[in-house]
């Protein structure tokens, strides 16, 4: 850090001094007529910046000074963690964790663990923390279908929760006018929004970037606001209520007891859904989806078939939000057009965006954290949204590939390269 | 011998610019011929029309492949024509940078296979044994380049010329009877060059694939090329032995401008 660094800071405090000058020096009390002029909060906010500025500075050399050189042989590799598990401290021990957490045997048993307490969860945990998860596990369901858009095909999808809505509003129309179950709706709903998404895509096939974002942000907005207006069909702003929740063979369950019930749906339908998108990335298609999303062009010159390949994207991705909406609105047993807004599609990218797109696990990272973090800052409800779009700043400039970035798969060649080798 | 390509008359407009202005070109099997011309020329926008990346204002062009029938690729997507054993490499490299260098060669494989979504989520015996034959495959491709050192590399991080052989590794993936290389040389040195030639030639005799070449690198284009068509604002100007062209006036004029004096 150099003086220039600490000059740059100072003024940037003074001009944000300036700016909060209105509201946060005046205040004008209505009442007595008076204005009290609070000077002290003029250095507060001074030395707030400007030690923020200082480390906020700090921790962009910091970043420079520790980018890593990019191709590394296997021995260099091999060598580096060898280095980095005989460094004492912190950083050793940070290192020497991660080199423990690459064996298979802690790994599996990691992994097992965590199965034990996803299962477990709703029977030791109250009504409230099993129906936060429930939303998480929802927010996971819609990421991970995202994902699939947004992470492998690089395309910037910014109607998302149409499909979500799409998939509940099936489920609550069907209801409504068909006395039609939740077991009974989910394929078909499922069918709906997988159409619905293929309908999008149809148009869109030609667009990229922002173009397909505007678009994409154009149909999520018709289907909000058809909803909202075809009163006769999907009840307009008041919504469908009285959606039945899931039942187990015929079976009606009270509602601590179907909570858990949907627990475990919308846990088994995470599952598949991480089995499905995990065994899709590394097949032939989903291998022409990332082409895709590298460089269109090149790809086609490869012999791949950008329609087909988009057409698949968005179908796929769209199936898991309608599934999403059904467990969504049998869950909440309302529906309406404020729960399918343009910030839910927002939530769900910032989701894909901040765990690491196209990384399985950093999207269902991403999705937790950013679900149940502002639920359990409820505490602190007046900063809660500020803490929120910290932590969203801070992690774009920080780690702008997401939590756990997306590593492409390996091969191994062990004979061949030894012999060429 | 047979006659591989065959451009008919072929024209491109855009708008009122008249990039190629009915150019014939034609091509036999197994042989090596370049395209050359000042900047600007129209060899590139050529190239696209070939690839299918623009349709033609005018004009035809037709493929036989060896031992097939001839027929029209005019307007077809791309894909199609790459999947009609026309494979190209890009002036400025296009790899797909956040991929591994196998992956890459593995998505030139694409066309050549059949495995969908289902395929992919149920894993069956006949995806699984198309996974490993791809996997093979690219690897023996990456092998014929020298690239097996990369292999789980990503393409970005590929010293430069490595860049370009692995974008030729991935268009001879695609199984072509022809390979359309835009500006191989470009960006290289002279011996990279020299080692560019000689790989070139080793595809042809080994690969039975027939070249077309870009290039502004003349000592590559002379020594390598068998026949040489030469372009000029969008025209045809002049064909032949790379000896005929290089002392036909009209190219010499092209490349170095009138002689005032005459």
């Amino acid at each position: 850090m150099t003086l220039q660094d600490v000059k740059k800071t100072a003024l940037a405090s003074i001009w944000f001094v300036f700016l909060t000058f209105p509201i946060m020096v005046i205040r004008v009390n209505t009442i007595t007529q008076t204005v009290v002029w609070r000077w002290h909060n003029m250095l507060y906010i001074f030395l707030g910046t400007f030690f923020g500025g200082l480390l906020w500075r700090f921790a962009l050399t910091r970043r420079k000074v520790g980018a890593k050189p990019i191709v590394q042989t296997e021995d260099e590799k091999a060598a580096a963690a060898q280095s980095a598990a005989a460094t004492t401290g912190l950083k050793g021990t940070v290192a020497q964790l991660k080199v423990r957490l690459a064996e298979p045997a802690v790994r599996k048993s990691l992994i097992a663990a965590g199965l034990v307490l996803v299962l477990l969860f709703p029977i030791f945990s109250s009504l409230y923390q099993t129906s936060i998860m429930i939303t998480a596990l929802i927010y996971v369901m819609l990421a991970l279908g995202l994902n699939i858009v947004i992470g492998l095909g690089g395309m910037l999808h910014l109607g998302y929760i149409a499909f979500f809505a799409v998939g509940a509003y099936t489920y609550g129309i069907l209801y409504r006018f068909f006395d039609v179950g939740f077991w009974v709706a989910l394929p078909i709903a499922a069918f709906f929004s997988t159409l619905a998404g293929i309908l999008l895509a149809l148009p869109v096939l030609r667009l990229r970037g922002d173009y397909l974002a505007i678009v994409t942000l154009g149909f999520a907005e018709i289907v909000r606001i058809l909803l909202n207006n075809a009163t006769g069909f999907s009840g307009g702003p008041a919504g469908i209520r009285g959606i039945p929740r899931p039942t187990f063979f015929g079976i009606q369950m009270n509602l601590a007891t179907v909570s858990i019930y949907i627990y475990y749906i919308i846990v088994v339908a995470v599952a598949v859904t991480i089995f499905v998108v995990w065994r899709f990335e590394n097949s032939r298609i989903g291998r022409a989806l990332v082409a895709m999303g590298e460089d269109d062009i090149a790809a086609e010159a490869m012999g791949i078939d950008i329609a087909r390949v988009k057409l698949t994207a968005f179908a796929l991705g769209s199936f898991w939000a309608g599934i999403a909406g059904v467990i969504f609105a049998s869950r909440t047993t309302f529906i309406n057009p404020a729960s399918f807004t343009v910030w839910q599609s927002i939530i769900v990218l910032s989701c894909v965006v901040l765990g690491g797109m196209g990384s399985i696990k950093g999207v269902i990272i991403g999705a937790l954290g950013l679900i149940l973090i502002p639920e359990y800052l409820r505490a602190f409800s007046d900063y809660r949204m500020l803490i929120f779009g910290a932590v969203l700043v801070i992690m774009m400039v920080f780690r702008p590939g997401g939590l756990i970035q997306k590593k492409r798969k390996a091969y191994t060649f062990a004979v061949q390269t030894e012999e060429q080798g | 011998m047979s006659r591989i390509l065959e451009v008919n008359a072929m024209t491109m407009d855009f708008g009122g610019l008249r990039a190629v202005n009915k150019v014939d070109i034609s091509m036999e099997e197994g042989e090596i011929i370049a395209l050359i011309g000042p900047n600007g020329a129209g060899k590139t926008t050529f190239f696209n029309c070939v690839t299918g990346v623009y349709t033609p204002t005018a004009g035809n062009i037709y493929i036989t492949p060896p031992g097939g029938q001839q027929r029209s690729i005019k307007g077809l997507k791309p894909s199609k024509i790459t999947e009609q054993g026309l494979a190209r490499t890009f002036q400025n490299i296009r790899l797909f940078p956040n991929m591994t260098v196998l992956e890459n060669v593995m998505i030139g494989r694409h066309s050549r296979l059949k495995a969908g979504v289902l395929g992919a989520i149920l894993r069956d015996r006949r995806t699984r044994e198309e996974e490993e034959q791809v996997i093979h495959d690219s690897y023996g491709i990456l092998g014929k380049l020298n690239l097996e050192r990369y292999v789980n590399d990503l393409a970005r991080n590929l010293p430069y010329g490595a860049q370009r052989r692995l974008e030729i590794a991935r268009a001879l993936a695609t199984e072509p009877f022809m390979l359309l290389l835009d500006e191989p040389a470009a960006g290289m040195n002279p011996q990279e060059t020299k080692s560019l030639e000689s790989l070139i030639l080793k595809i042809r005799d080994t690969e039975n694939v027939s070249i077309f070449l870009i290039e502004h690198d003349m000592s590559l284009v002379m020594s390598l090329s068998e026949r040489i068509y030469v372009m000029d604002y969008g025209k045809l100007i002049a064909t032949g032995s790379p000896a005929e062209v290089k002392n036909n006036p009209d190219v010499i004029k092209a490349y170095l401008g009138e002689d005032e004096s005459a």
